[in-house]
């Protein structure tokens, strides 16, 4: 058991050293990790032979990205980017494993050597990238949504090539281990179907998938709805782990990809209404996962080999990124990317990525590579994932500047149409009309509750919405409040809208925040927190109802209308005032003498400002009013 | 010494507006101009009488810029017209507030120049159409202009014509704030946009 502790605090501890590093030098955390790796790795030496282990383990991780990856995809979204995915994305694919496989022919290399090199080099990395991206606001440009088009058909393509690297097994490796049982763990898994016929397997294989898909979409609402009710936020994450866990057991039963399975019950479940729920349970285990993998990647690193073959190696690593560079510079001509736009494309995806080590080690494991070779080949992977801030670093410096030069100065700069979503908390009696309005306008709305049936109602109206509680922050998180143009606090529990307002602000305090509040003290405590407009949830009503009741007396409507405004008026210039008088009060009943007295006085202010009339006629109320009797004579 | 411009700029659906919008956001870089987009700040018409008399104090220029809707302003500057312009402030018993400021209107027009003729199908010039603001002008004390107007507004983007006349309207605006601008030869013009070239001088003119 010691000795657990003791590994486990040796990875946690680099990485927390490691990771906040590198994102401080603006490398990203993948690199983070990897630095981590080496450290512990080849370089102190903290660790050593129970990597290969633990990164058995942490490629789960990679089975529950793949989980998140679908959870992200909505049929309706796929389709819209259906041209850019499959074209730009599949001829990227293509003709950079085409190619790299060509040159491996070159080095004599054996034919399925070759093509899983190239299957290998194809992949960027959608880690580095898109958050390097998101973190430069180039995430709407379009190079930024061509690079995400690419990393997404590449994610998507890393599961057939799953599928397919085992069938480029070397015969001699196979034979190899077969005869020192290294793979002993990996081939003798529990397999249900191995004794039977063909035809047999192909129905389990095929009820297996729809079992994926059918129990997606028909028995997780039920089941999550059950999980719901209890209201443990524990209880949660377990379904929600379960089911991942539960998916790749059924998958590794019938020999099927445990990525797939997820991948696909990913899918499914994207237009549910537990999605971010889902997503914010998974995340994290994902993260730390997948963490570890990019650890023991790191700590795997020999760097015997790089210091001994390192003209080879740096050759490699420029040779693949100028290889995979020039292919996406040729097809931004045919999809229309242009200007620092077309640059920036190609330099961002021009490096290889994290499911690059994860077929390594696959084929490895699969005997499609010697080890010889994977271990050179993961040092280019990770080299060249080293050099990609670099690239950017390079297209800020060198490239973009000249084409701000070549445009015009008169040209506008592009509208940005690309608005952030504005996240509503709360979808009860008054976050629901906010939401409809907001909807009805073509602005983009994402609501949470933690009523299923509020919930229910509004999906029931083609509003989106989803189940979860709406003051968890990493709910938020995945549900995307780092893009949110706007966060609408209208949750009815008053202490936990205020919490609320405070996180948010604290975690973003760029971020807009308009909230409800239940009374005036209220009012004050979101004030304080921090909520940038605050709205009580009877103020508007009651005026209303006070203005039909003038008006029910008789009562000219724009007369009404117009007493109605000017309180309004004076009850706003009064609401500063008494705000500083209730944040000032030091004691515990902020409402105290002081305040109450200033209220008074303002409440006079209020009963005289629509009766008291200035001699010449005008009325506080400043409405229109005539000039005085017999004025005409002065201009005669 | 240099002038103050207040420009109201009226628009009730700024974002269909393919000129006057351009007007007016080319006029916020403009220094010494003060742009108020009425329609945003009173968007329920609640005019506050105070801050737009104290707007009006502070500047010698006053600009209403709009298109002309039925031969007249859009609704919000009738509105601010009435509120305003009180008895006592603008007129009247000590309603000298706006004595000797300038007053001129900014306007795009539907129909091509030659419909505002006595021949042509809107019979009337737009110099004779705005004789409502140049009295109020004339009974306020201000010194009424001949306006600024761009015809054929909903073609004008097509036909190209839209940055020449940002173009003469930034120049109009800069001449009057530096001062270089000849009051005497524009108010002979009917129509400043045609001929207030003219009135646009390289120095100082006394006002």
């Amino acid at each position: 058991m010691t000795i657990y502790f003791i590994q486990a605090f040796i990875y946690l501890i680099a990485a927390v050293i490691a990771v906040p590093l590198a994102k401080r030098f603006g490398l990203g955390s993948v690199l983070g990790y990897l630095i981590a790796g080496v450290v512990i790795g080849p370089v102190v030496g903290l660790v050593g032979d129970e990597t290969t282990t633990i990164q058995h383990f942490a490629e789960f991780g990679v089975v529950m990205m793949l989980f998140l990856v679908g959870l992200e995809l909505e049929p309706k979204m796929l389709w819209s980017m259906r041209h850019r995915l499959l074209g730009l994305g599949g001829l990227q694919v293509f003709l950079t494993a085409a190619s790299a496989a060509g040159l491996g022919l070159l080095f004599d290399l054996p034919w399925t050597v070759a093509v899983t090199i190239g299957l290998i080099f194809s992949l960027s990395s959608t880690a580095i990238v898109l958050q390097t991206l998101q973190e430069k606001g180039l995430m709407s440009s379009d190079a930024g949504r061509s690079a995400f088009s690419v990393l997404l058909f590449q994610d998507i393509a890393v599961i057939p090539m799953l599928a397919f690297i085992p069938l480029l097994a070397l015969p001699e490796l196979v034979e190899a281990a077969a005869s020192l049982q290294v793979a002993a763990e990996h081939h003798e898994e529990l397999n249900l179907l191995a004794g039977l016929p063909g035809w047999a397997y192909a129905i389990a294989l095929f009820s297996s998938i729809a079992a994926v898909v059918v129990g997606g979409h028909y028995l997780s609402r039920p089941i999550f709805k059950y999980v719901a009710s209890a209201g443990l936020r524990e209880i949660s994450t377990a379904a929600a782990l379960a089911l991942v866990i539960g998916i790749a057991a059924l998958m590794s039963l019938v020999g099927l990809s445990p990525a797939l399975g997820t991948f696909l019950a990913g899918v499914v479940l994207a237009n549910s209404e537990f999605r971010h729920e889902l997503e914010s349970n998974i995340e994290p285990f994902k993260g730390l996962l997948l963490g570890l993998f990019f650890i023991t990647v790191g700590a795997g690193i020999d760097f015997g080999i790089l210091f001994s073959e390192f003209g080879l190696i740096i050759g490699l690593t420029l040779g693949l990124i100028a290889l995979k560079a020039g292919i996406l510079l040729l097809l931004s001509f045919p999809f229309k990317v242009k200007g620092s736009d077309r640059w920036l494309f190609a330099l961002s995806l021009a490096q290889a990525g994290e499911f690059g080590f994860v077929l390594l080690s696959f084929s490895t494991q699969n005997h499609a590579l010697p080890l010889d070779i994977s271990q050179r080949l993961s040092l280019v992977v990770a080299l060249s994932m080293l050099l990609t801030p670099a690239l950017f670093i390079a297209f800020e410096r060198l490239i973009l500047p000249i084409y701000e030069k070549r445009q015009s100065k008169t040209q506008e700069p592009d509208k940005v149409d690309d608005q952030g979503p504005v996240l509503v908390a709360g979808t009860g009696r008054f976050g629901q009309i906010v939401n409809r309005l907001l909807a009805a306008n073509d602005v983009k709305t994402i609501v949470f509750d933690q009523s299923l049936s509020a919930i229910e109602v509004m999906r029931n109206i083609g509003i989106k919405s989803y189940f979860g509680d709406a003051t968890r922050m990493d709910l938020l998180e995945t549900a995307g409040v780092g893009q949110a143009s706007l966060f609408v606090v209208a949750i009815d529990d008053r202490q936990r809208a205020t919490e609320l307002v405070l996180e948010l602000k604290h975690a973003y305090p760029k971020l807009k925040i308009l909230a409800r509040s239940y009374d005036r003290g209220h009012q004050y405590e979101l004030r304080q927190a921090g909520a940038d407009y605050v709205v009580n949830e009877t103020y508007y009503s009651a005026l209303e109802m006070a203005q039909q009741s003038m008006i029910e007396l008789g009562m000219h409507p724009f007369k009404a209308t117009g007493l109605r405004n000017s309180f309004a008026k004076t009850e706003e210039k009064s609401r500063d005032i008494l705000y500083e008088t209730w944040l000032a009060s030091t004691e515990d009943n902020k409402f105290n003498a002081n305040y109450r007295e200033l209220f008074m006085q303002f409440e006079d202010a209020l009963r005289n400002a629509n009766k008291r009339e200035r001699n010449e006629g005008h009325s506080l109320e400043r409405s229109w009013t005539p000039p005085p009797k017999g004025y005409a004579e002065e201009f005669e | 010494m240099a002038s103050r411009i207040l420009l109201l700029y009226a628009h009730p659906s700024s974002d269909r507006s393919e000129i006057n919008q351009r007007m007016f956001q080319s006029a916020q870089s403009i220094e010494g101009v003060t742009c108020v987009d009425l329609y945003a700040e009173y968007p329920t018409f609640q005019i506050d009488i105070d801050v737009e008399q104290q707007r009006l104090r502070e500047h010698d220029i006053i600009i209403f810029q709009f298109p002309m809707y039925w031969y007249s302003t859009p609704a919000i500057l009738k509105e601010w017209q009435d509120l305003v312009l009180e008895y006592g402030f603008a007129y009247g018993h000590e309603g000298n507030a706006l004595r000797d400021k300038y007053f001129f209107c900014a306007l795009s027009a539907g129909g091509n120049e030659s419909a505002y003729k006595a021949q042509g199908y809107n019979h009337f010039t737009i110099a004779q159409l705005l004789q409502p603001l140049e009295q109020t002008a004339s009974l306020t004390q201000m010194r009424y202009l001949p306006p600024f107007a761009l015809f054929g507004s909903r073609t004008a983007l097509d036909e190209g014509r839209v940055e020449a006349h940002l173009d003469k309207w930034r120049r109009l605006l800069n001449a009057l704030h530096h001062q270089r601008f000849d009051f005497a030869k524009a108010k002979s013009c009917k129509l400043m946009l045609s001929e207030f070239e003219n009135a646009v001088s390289q120095e100082q003119v006394s006002l």
